[in-house]
């Protein structure tokens, strides 16, 4: 077969070769790899052109500090852009800020972009939000670029078959100085979902499932290829939700090949080419996807069969189970195992063996840049008219971006939300890490659609967070206790 | 040459137990409402060191007999979560300047050797006969050799594993990698031309 390999713009430097003279299929990752190396370095590594870097306030103000310290300029100024989401509040963003730190944060972002030519999508401009969301949906993101961000969810925009990195500070530096990075490619795992997703399952279900059966280190050393008919079918936001959390699961990124959905949802964004140019890329493009005959590290396959609405019960978001299961008991499991069974258990003060439904919940949070998407509100608001919030639960909505924020407004879908006791939120990354005011106190529980439930993420040291779908957040709102969509929802045929 | 030659290291420890300790649990994120990463070392470990009115929990952070280590010892998939550099900022500022473990998660390992704290990987039953003896008597030293990839305590000499190519990194100096990078801007720019990215 041919290989895009013979293209004369691919690399100079080879790392994953063909075979002796039989072209062997490669994947994604190594098309875009072999793209992208400028050099191999002394140490074995590589150096890696990164094709976009995105930056917001919390962990790159400190890389222009370390340029200024060096008395260096931004190599490729174009290459870079910059947001803020995790310290804006949701409730008023009426400069300045109330918080005079979070204030300066901004601050220091915005003279900073402006000092170096980078471009700021700063609050009220239209195009503030949540970086993983502001990428895919300007278009910034697009299929067989390297990308990367000081941020670790930057795994999202490998929905659109990119190598996305999340990456350190002194990173951050090293590409506003080089626009490149010290890397060693990493094995591929390809994850095929193959069957099709009951009614009420969704995308945050397979990626919690995935996590669940793999573990929260099984990634360690690779990046995801999630591929199989349910991935095929997924929309280009369910396909992000699901890249965005393979960081939880130990990969490094996690990409989908790029397809006729990620062509169509790509088609006429701020930063996609047009006309001509538009059909040029969308060859270069697909050209990137996987060979049918590629070479993988390792291969798992899932079925769809085997997901469930999926949501978490202890402090690590491997420690999932399907809302019809109960919490696990440490009796018969040995050593560490046992330890940490214990802990999240005590830390959630649930007991062992005890149904996870039914667990009451105090607040509800809908948003981040897992499931903070215009489709994760429609799925919401498709279902919960007629519903009310329990009086026991104080339930927040946070759209991704004001772009996001302002489509759901022009179909109403705010006005769903709040009749239905949901507040409409200003956007931002909030309770998701709760660096805003938006936190939990002492130690409330949340149903959540973010992706962390560690110890204290959501801004209480104490505090308890459960990862769940939107609509299983949904749910939980409405019964004041985590529940089965499913059921709440009476939800039958068709998808959600 | 971006920084020295890190070959041997050595210093009291202490251990902090768990699998999956998280840079939110090394560094809560409400100290990363900074622009510069100068003080963080106190916040290290905060909430399960401190309660909510800043009382000590008696971690073993805290313990008066780990107040002079060096050297952090803990269990598996070490740093997972977060991407914030503030984790290893955070450990560096405390005083601690390298850290034994199972195993790493990728992007705190690559922070952490970006700014020079080795991370040394230990098996599960040498780590464990070591936090033992560090646990016993708290004075004993460790000395951690990167050249023949080994670590004395006690006498006793346990085996350890480092990625190559970030043992490389310490041995040349070059684990801060920005020279290096810089050096070969043609080359970079003559990758972005080709990939339409000028
Ligand atoms: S929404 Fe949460 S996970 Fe996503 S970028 Fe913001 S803080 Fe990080």
């Amino acid at each position: 077969m041919f290989s895009a390999l013979n293209r004369d713009f691919r690399a100079n430097i080879i790392v994953f070769r063909i075979g002796d003279g039989v072209f062997v299929g490669i994947n994604l990752y190594q098309k875009v790899w072999n793209d992208h190396v400028v050099r191999q370095l002394d140490t074995g590594q590589y150096q890696v052109f990164m094709a976009l870097h995105l930056i917001h306030e919390v962990t790159s103000p400190q890389a222009f500090g370390m340029l200024k310290d060096k008395d260096l300029r931004v190599a490729f100024p174009k290459r870079t852009f910059a947001t803020v989401d995790h310290i804006i509040p949701t409730d008023n963003q009426e400069r300045p800020l109330a918080d005079d730190m979070a204030e300066k944060m901004i601050q220091v972002l915005s003279s900073a972009t402006q000092e170096y030519g980078i471009e700021f999508f700063a609050p009220k401009s239209g195009a503030q939000g949540i970086v993983h969301v502001v990428g895919p949906e300007l278009g910034l993101t697009q299929p067989g670029m390297t990308i990367c961000c000081g941020d670790s969810h930057t795994s999202t925009h490998g929905a659109f078959g990119c190598i996305s990195l999340g990456i350190g500070t002194s990173q951050v530096r090293d590409v506003l100085a080089s626009q490149t990075l010290v890397m060693d490619p990493l094995k591929v795992r390809r994850i095929n979902v193959e069957g099709t997703l009951a009614v009420g399952v969704t995308a945050k279900d397979v990626t919690l499932h995935i996590i669940r059966t793999l573990g929260v280190n099984g990634g360690v050393g690779f990046a995801y290829e999630y591929a199989g008919s349910v991935i095929d079918r997924m929309s280009m936001e369910e396909r992000m939700t699901v890249c965005n959390m393979s960081i939880e699961g130990g990969a490094r990124c996690g990409y989908v090949n790029p397809d006729e959905t990620t062509f169509d949802y790509l088609k006429d964004r701020q930063k996609v080419p047009v006309g001509a140019d538009y059909l040029a890329a969308v060859d270069r493009w697909r050209s990137y996807a996987s060979d049918f005959d590629a070479d993988y590290d390792d291969i798992v396959d899932i079925s769809a069969n085997d997901i469930k609405p999926t949501v978490t019960w202890g402090v690590t978001p491997g420690q999932a189970l399907s809302i019809e299961e109960c919490v696990p008991d440490p009796d018969g499991v040995e050593g560490l195992e046992k330890s940490l069974i214990n802990d999240a258990l005590n830390y959630m003060q649930l007991t062992a063996n005890q149904p996870i439904k039914g667990t009451k919940i105090d607040v509800a949070f809908i948003g981040s840049c897992t499931n903070g998407r215009l489709s994760d509100f429609k799925s919401v608001a498709a279902v919960i008219g007629g519903k009310k919030v329990s009086s026991n639960v104080r339930a927040i909505v946070v759209p991704g971006s004001e772009k996001v924020d302002r489509e759901a407004r022009e179909l109403g879908l705010h006005e769903v939300f709040e009749a239905a006791g949901f507040e409409w939120r200003l956007p931002g990354c909030s309770m998701c890490l709760a660096m805003n005011p938006d936190k939990l106190v002492g130690d409330e529980v949340c149903a959540s659609s973010s992706n962390r439930n560690f110890i204290g993420r959501q801004g209480s040291p104490t505090g308890r967070t459960i990862l769940m779908s939107p609509i299983m957040v949904a749910a939980a709102a409405v019964e004041g206790y985590v529940a089965d969509a499913r059921e709440v929802f009476n939800l039958e045929g068709g998808e959600v | 040459m971006s920084g020295m030659t890190i070959d041997k290291l050595s210093g009291r420890a202490v251990y902090v137990e768990g699998n999956d300790i998280d840079t939110d649990r090394i560094i809560p994120a409400r100290y990363l409402t900074c622009v510069t990463f100068d003080e963080l070392g106190p916040a290290l470990f905060y909430d399960v060191r401190f309660d909510e009115q800043g009382n000590s929990k008696g971690h073993v952070l805290d313990s008066p007999e780990y107040s002079t280590a060096e050297i952090l010892i803990s269990d598996n998939n070490f740093g997972c979560g977060s991407s914030r550099e503030h984790a290893p900022q955070a450990i560096m500022r405390f005083g601690l300047k390298a850290v034994i473990a199972g195993s790493f998660a990728e992007i705190f390992h690559g922070n952490c050797t970006t700014l020079g704290i080795p991370c040394v990987v230990m098996n599960d039953s040498n780590r464990s006969e070591l936090s033992d003896l560090i646990m016993h008597d708290p004075t004993l030293d460790i000395m951690i050799d990167i050249v023949k990839l080994h670590l004395i305590c006690a006498n006793k000499v346990f085996p350890i594993t480092m990625k190559d190519s970030v043992r490389e990194a310490f041995l040349n100096a070059t684990y801060d990698p920005l020279d290096t990078l810089l050096a070969s801007q043609n080359e970079v720019k003559e990758v972005a031309g080709k990939l339409g990215y000028l």
